[in-house]
């Protein structure tokens, strides 16, 4: 490892090592272009994607999202730019659990659905995207429905686990899986014009009761629908608290839930104690 | 007994004044935030059925930042907030 990071540091600009040295390194020395992208960040040195990170990020927390396993569950809306948004700010591995394959009426909103995807397996279509956006990164598709007999397979391992599903019932079994299972998770749902935010870190659980209480209850989306915007804006806000939870920044959303209002452009705090 | 006193309602004819807010689709038809007067005692599901509001429609419920569920008796100065279910992705 020791001759990749002397290749890199030689040919870096600084601190910064470009994509074309990248795969270079992955050629020369007959490795995967996540190992070289790894020893990059062990370096020091700073692969060029992410320079405008940098002023946000410490190279120790890209270090620390290159790292990190995040699970998505759910492709759709809110997955879809979930994963997107994650694979562009570094995280190393990523699973994408989804079931489904891509239908016309998803096209209104889901961001990895195009008139290419359409009757693609979600999962499918999320590996190629990431590919597409960087190689180095690990992207493990799991094409099943989470169940209580499969949770704890498919979330072992993972530092956070995305909940980006459809459906008031599964969430509730996600929500209980992460509390017995430790994994810290960011809960977002749409419907319509509004969404709600909120985490559950470790021995804690928050959005189990939260969702408890929904029950059996049908969400107003069967109603309302989802437009685009709802889910692009809850997922960049659940992307954000995953990041905080990874690079152990503090997050204030610890203890509160955010409802948002993109109709009348209001996000209200509920705190719950 | 202080000057005045025999004049003040007795406590347990007072009504309470409970804020009420209401989100997203819950709005429709009825408001966003209103100061009601209720009787001493009046639980939430009092005033789901004065607001109609089904009970599947009001998934999540807050009484002062706490969970309170249907059955929850309200207090003078307590503010009530319902949320419908949302589960969409």
């Amino acid at each position: 490892m020791d001759k990749v990071q002397d290749f890199l540091k030689a040919n870096g600009a600084d601190d910064i090592v470009h994509q074309n040295i990248l795969d270079e390194a992955s050629v020369k020395f007959n490795m995967p272009p996540g190992v070289i992208e790894e020893a990059a960040l062990n370096a020091n040195l700073l692969p060029a994607r992410y320079q405008r990170n940098r002023n946000t990020l410490s190279i120790e927390q890209q270090y620390a999202l290159f790292k990190s396993r995040v699970v998505v569950i759910g492709c759709g809306g809110l997955g879809g730019h979930v994963i997107e948004g994650l694979a562009r700010l570094g995280v190393g591995t990523i699973v994408a659990v989804d079931p489904d394959h891509f239908e016309e009426h998803n096209l209104n909103r889901q961001i990895l659905c195009t008139l290419e995807t359409l009757g693609q397996l979600k999962t499918a279509a999320a590996a190629d995207r990431v590919r597409k956006i960087n190689p180095a990164i690990t992207i493990v598709s799991v094409p099943h429905a989470l169940r209580s007999d499969n949770a704890a397979r498919i979330l072992s391992g993972c530092d956070v686990a995305v909940d980006a599903l459809d459906s008031i019932p599964v969430r509730v079994e996600l929500a209980r899986a992460c509390a017995e299972l430790l994994i810290p998770l960011v809960h977002g749902a749409i419907a319509g014009w509004f969404g709600q935010i909120a985490i559950q870190l470790p021995r804690e659980q928050t959005v189990l009761d939260l969702l408890e209480k929904c029950g059996d209850k049908i969400g107003i989306e069967k109603v309302t629908g989802n437009p685009s915007f709802a889910p692009a804006v809850v997922a960049g806000l659940q992307a954000a608290e995953a990041c905080k939870i990874i690079t152990n920044k503090d997050s204030s959303m610890k203890g509160r839930i955010l409802f948002i209002d993109l109709l009348d452009m209001h996000f209200e705090e509920i705190r719950f104690e | 007994m202080i000057r005045g006193e025999e004049f003040a309602p007795l406590p347990f004819f007072s009504p309470m004044h409970i804020k009420i807010n209401l989100f997203a689709t819950l709005r429709k038809d009825r408001f966003d935030t209103d100061q009601r007067e209720y009787p001493t005692g009046t639980t939430v599901l009092a005033v789901l059925n004065d607001l109609v509001i089904p009970e599947g429609e009001a998934a999540i419920i807050f009484v002062n930042g706490k969970h309170a569920g249907p059955d929850h008796v309200m207090l003078d100065g307590d503010t009530l907030s319902i949320f419908p279910p949302i589960g969409g992705g």
